[in-house]
């Protein structure tokens, strides 16, 4: 059992990073939905405070881990020039796609807005967490502020599922692939 | 009232909301820099070439990084500006979530395509 390195690198931008930070969505969601109303009637303890706080710098921080790995060390790869003439494009997905009218469109739609569109969600994350950290539980009395956060919050997370479908997609179509080959296990 | 914005441990009814409101509306416009440059870089060659600040990603880079740093920049401002205020709250975040709305849009080549 072997994987490549540049596939190790992809499956931890995409199925680690960002794959968490989706998961991690839903509860944030859920949590500024019902906890944080202002009529909310359970009170917000000082744990649930600092709980929530954690919770959207770890989404903040996979955010960023998500978007500077895929644009920093996924994506040279997946836009590789090829050497004039080359005819087999495995190593270059990008050319790969492009080469094809039936699989162009994963590149000239997806990769060309996924590659944007992932941002939002750090810059909307971030700006979560930093206002969580400032205004706490007083979140429950500034509900347009709450409500402008669960808003940031529920399009990042649209525009992170868009970038997710975009990439496993592209990698089923024309995998990152290459580079050195770790061993993970001996076969029968 | 204006005190009140530094102590967020705490239940405080009496914080401002300008501090709130200035990552809401920076991080809109951080969103939206990052479509207008897009499809500049798209329309205009030398915008393209000029995003190309690391090779190796290409103009991604370069649009990113600008987007990013007018985001923080425009954060610190209104920071600087709005922390011990109450500002109109609920007409700056849908100002705020309506660029990000756009963003979201313009970003997406078939409709970057018709402009």
């Amino acid at each position: 059992m072997e994987i490549t390195e540049r596939s190790l690198w992809t499956m931890i931008h995409g199925m680690g990073f960002g794959a968490l930070y989706l998961l991690l969505c839903s509860g944030v969601i859920v949590e500024l939905w019902r906890r944080y109303a202002p009529a909310a009637e359970s009170p917000v303890t000082a744990r649930d405070e600092s709980f929530l706080k954690i919770y959207l710098v770890t989404m903040a921080v996979l955010a960023w881990l998500a978007v500077l790995s895929g644009a920093y060390i996924v994506y040279p790869w997946y836009r590789a020039v090829p050497p004039a003439g080359l005819a087999n494009l495995s190593a270059y997905p990008r050319y790969l796609l492009l080469s094809k009218p039936t699989t162009s469109g994963w590149h000239n739609v997806g990769m060309e807005w996924k590659e944007y569109i992932a941002f939002f969600a750090p810059i909307s994350m971030t700006m979560a967490a930093a206002v969580f950290i400032r205004y706490g539980r007083n979140l429950k009395h500034h509900p347009e502020l709450r409500n402008a956060v669960l808003g940031f919050t529920l399009i990042s997370f649209l525009a992170a599922g868009i970038a997710g479908f975009f990439g496993a997609m592209l990698n089923k179509n024309a995998p990152v692939d290459g580079g050195a080959t770790i061993h993970l296990a001996e076969g029968k | 009232m204006t005190m009140s914005a530094h102590t967020s441990g705490s239940f405080n009814r009496g914080m401002t909301n300008g501090s709130g409101a200035a990552g809401i509306l920076a991080a809109g416009i951080g969103a939206f820099a990052i479509a207008v440059l897009d499809i500049a870089a798209d329309k205009v060659a030398s915008i393209n070439s000029m995003m190309n600040f690391y090779r190796p990603t290409g103009p991604l880079s370069g649009i990113t990084m600008v987007s990013l740093v007018l985001w923080l920049v425009v954060w610190g401002v209104l920071e600087w500006q709005w922390q011990k205020k109450d500002v109109a709250i609920g007409r700056i975040s849908r100002i705020a979530l309506g660029l990000l709305v756009l963003s979201l849009l313009l970003t997406f080549p078939p409709i970057a395509d018709l402009l």
